[in-house]
């Protein structure tokens, strides 16, 4: 019987870390813009070698 | 810039002209730095600037690597939604007014509006996203800890079972006391007004189950209902936010502030004073450049007016005004430069005080609420009688059993499945909508839309294009190669004249033009090959002075000083529309509604028929009240308009329509906006949302046939745990279906994009 309470508080503990995240997420404005941040990661930022 | 030009092919928008130098000289004034900049200290200050012109990924490339360009740039980064860039720079190497014409060099110019002085920028409502993913949480949890007791846990684990009751009892009180905040506030302010809405019956429901649920952990007489409890407020919670989605891109607020810029140039003497709008007097005089707003209303004194009032009117080609003439605010000036005697205060002029008046300030009363509320209204009703019912039926026969079998009616019979059905129907609606370029500014508009019997009808800019004009030459035969001369030449100007003419002789590469000159408000000329060709106005070219307003928009043509003949500008009627506004005549009367003078009554009528009613010299009062009238005579009204001369109409109809040729410019404040390319379609939006009440009837007898299966073991006080937990998400995923399927296929029956 322990060994499922152990069980039960973990679970919830790592289910509860998740919502942290989740609530984190949301209030730090990560879907605010969801257009920008997948292209920008695109964007390498090549050595100095200007073209012109 | 590297590898610019390889990120997209398509980039885009050309450079405009540049603007003139002192443009953003505004940006010097210590106040209005304050009022814009959002975040300064010693060294570093953040700016937000709205830059109307990000469209592609390219854009994002660009203004994210404006460090490269300028070294006072710290960092800069864009919002591609609300198309913003904020940027972090050191005021000790530049300043803000370099900031804007930074940008503004490289095509990206800061729009500014006296709106920004406001500092009342909407920001989105995070807090019902944070509750739905609560309620999610807990839902999910305390579902995982019913299990073991609906599979039949072996009554040796006493102490576990207690456990698992106490858990969620636990895990439901963030669902009672957050996330159903929103409930309780709807049903506390109906409430107030003595209004008993359909969520005040929700909020019966959950705290009925909530208190009954915990006496039975308690008491340990049961394991309760919380899961059905927390399913039904996640349930309720994604409908909602499915509704109340938000357009971010889009404004349906807009006043005569977002038009306006937030300074201007007063001339003191031989000095520019760039000054904030709202410190303009009466008496100063203001200098308007070229493509510039006029703030306020003047009466001319230097230079000539070409005055574009597209902003106020929904009219494109510039009107003219002499010396001494009032101009009122709003317009655009084209061409040369002016100078404005100022003789109202910003809000005193004629438009901002078209603002002001009552009517368009008053917001509508929201005493037509919707259909679902009436619906609710009986179905808590009829509840309530079942619930007594079964309690004097169980007080006759088994006093013991009255209070379990009342709870479980009330538990069972909440309106939640109808406002599922209302909300998750409304937000698929709003979705299809929006594919289609339609914009609602919320699920109250759909069913405006849906009850409305009359509908009304802008012409200039709604039934008739603002880009796009019917051309006819008159005069001399011209031959292909001076059409060509002619179109090469145009092609030189930016005058909306201009660029039409181009549009409508252009059918070859275009010839080289040598020495042009561009006379603000008066023509164009330069060498094409060897002849000098000249277009423009009919003073220009003929050197016959006088207008007269029958002649209606001309543009003369002389080749090498001989005067060929003119082109008769006209407006443009978006014919494609027609057959979709005529189908609306069907089941809904019709009126055009406009500004201009009856030239074009017979064209109008014979296009729409003897029955439909044509209004024409109408003010934006005009406008107004004749929507008034229509509604004191019990119709239902839908407005359909462009410019800001119809704000006060659109504002007061019950449903208006703001027809827009490109959705991100700006539009009157309205209930709905639309782009123009989809006015076919407007007779197959307004069936659909005539399909939504349906829809949501529908699944609501759907949802009632699960409350009767519920409420048969309710009465008799059998309701297990485990039959509310089937029958809860059964019935929301059923309703979820049912309303996504039929509202997708509604819209695709009307060939509408899903």
């Amino acid at each position: 019987m322990s060994v499922i309470i152990l069980l039960l508080l973990a679970s919830i503990s790592v289910a509860g870390l998740f919502l942290a995240g989740f609530l984190w997420s949301v209030k730090n404005g990560q879907y605010d813009d969801e257009y920008s941040p997948p292209l920008r990661m695109l964007f390498d930022d090549k050595p100095e070698e200007k073209t012109n | 810039m590297c590898e610019y030009y390889q990120m997209n092919d398509r980039p885009g928008i050309s450079r405009k002209n540049s603007s003139r130098p002192d443009k953003f000289a505004f940006l010097d004034d210590e106040n209005i730095q304050r009022q814009l900049t959002t975040f300064r200290d010693d060294r570093h200050t953040h700016v937000t600037f709205y830059l109307p012109q990000i469209h592609c990924s390219s854009c994002l490339w660009v203004l994210e690597h404006l460090h490269k360009l300028n070294e006072a740039v710290i960092s800069s980064k864009v919002n591609f939604a609300r198309k913003e860039v904020t940027i972090v720079f050191d005021h000790g190497q530049s300043s803000l007014r370099k900031i804007a014409e930074l940008l503004t060099s490289i095509g990206y110019e800061p729009y500014i509006s006296l709106n920004d002085l406001k500092n009342t920028r909407p920001r989105i409502n995070k807090s019902m996203v944070l509750q739905l993913g609560i309620a999610g949480f807990c839902f999910g949890n305390i579902m995982l800890l019913s299990f073991p007791e609906y599979l039949g846990i072996e009554h040796g684990e006493k102490g576990l079972l207690l456990m698992f009751r106490y858990l969620s009892l636990v895990l439901s009180l963030p669902v009672v006391l957050y996330s159903a905040a929103p409930f309780y506030r709807t049903a506390w302010g109906g409430l107030k007004q003595r209004f008993l809405n359909m969520d005040a019956a929700i909020v019966l429901a959950i705290f009925v189950t909530f208190f009954r649920s915990a006496y039975e952990v308690i008491s340990a007489t049961g394991s309760g209902y919380f899961d059905s409890l927390s399913g039904i407020v996640f349930f309720m919670l994604i409908g909602r936010v499915l509704q109340d989605r938000t357009y971010q891109q889009l404004s349906f607020d807009r006043d005569y502030t977002s038009y306006f810029p937030i300074a201007v140039t007063v001339l003191k003497g031989d000095e520019k004073i760039p000054t904030a709008l709202p410190d303009i007097r009466p008496g100063d005089t203001i200098l308007i450049h070229h493509q510039e707003l006029v703030p306020a209303d003047g009466i001319l004194t230097r230079g000539k007016a070409w005055i574009d009032y597209s902003f106020v009117t929904g009219e494109s080609l510039p009107v003219t005004k002499e010396m001494g003439e009032i101009v009122y605010a709003g317009g655009k000036q084209t061409g040369s430069n002016m100078e404005l005697l100022v003789i109202k205060e910003v809000s005193q002029s004629y438009l901002a005080s078209l603002w002001e008046r009552d009517a368009f300030k008053s917001a509508r009363q929201e005493d037509r609420k919707s259909f679902v509320q009436s619906l609710a209204r009986y179905f808590t009703v009829v509840v309530l009688t079942i619930a007594l019912t079964a309690g004097l039926y169980w007080w006759q026969n088994d006093p013991s059993r009255i209070w379990y079998a009342v709870t479980a009616v009330l538990i069972v019979a909440c309106p939640c499945a109808l406002l599922l059905s209302n909300t998750f129907t409304n937000g698929n609606i709003l979705r299809i909508l929006s594919h289609n370029k339609f914009y609602l500014r919320n699920a109250q508009v759909i069913e405006n839309i849906a009850s409305a019997n009359q509908i009304v009808f802008d012409k200039t800019g709604t039934l008739t294009s603002n880009h796009e004009f019917e051309i006819v030459y008159n005069g001399v035969q011209l031959t292909d190669k001076q059409k060509y001369a002619i179109s090469s030449l145009a092609a030189q100007s930016s005058h909306p004249l201009s660029r039409a003419l181009t549009r409508h002789l252009l059918r070859a590469p275009a010839l080289a033009v040598q020495g042009f000159l561009e006379l603000p408000g008066k023509g164009i000329e330069g060498f094409v090959g060897n002849d000098l060709v000249a277009v423009g106005s009919k003073a220009y070219i003929t050197g016959i002075v006088g207008l007269s307003s029958e002649e209606g928009t001309r543009v003369y043509v002389a080749i090498e000083d001989t005067p060929l003949g003119y082109f008769q500008f006209g407006n443009q009627y978006r014919e494609e529309a027609f057959p979709a506004i005529r189908k609306l005549k069907e089941s809904n009367r019709m009126a055009i509604i406009s500004g201009d003078s009856p030239a074009e009554r017979r064209n109008l009528q014979y296009f729409f028929g003897s029955d439909t009613t044509l209004l024409f010299r109408q003010q934006p009062e005009d406008k107004l009240h004749y929507i008034q009238s229509l509604q004191q005579k019990g119709n239902k009204v839908i407005m359909i308009g462009d410019g800001l001369n119809d704000a006060g109409a659109l504002k007061q109809s019950d449903a208006g329509i703001a027809v827009s040729e490109d959705t991100n410019n700006f539009t009157p404040s309205s209930d709905a906006i639309l782009a123009a390319d989809e006015l076919p379609k407007l007779d197959r939006f307004i069936r659909l949302c005539k399909a939504n009440k349906k829809i949501v009837i529908a699944s609501f007898i759907l949802s009632i046939l699960y409350n009767i299966a519920g409420l048969y073991f309710a009465v008799q006080g059998t309701l297990s745990p485990l039959i509310a937990a089937i029958l809860m998400p059964a019935s929301s995923i059923s309703i979820l279906l049912l309303t996504f399927g039929s509202s997708n296929l509604a819209a695709k029956r009307l060939k509408l994009n899903v």
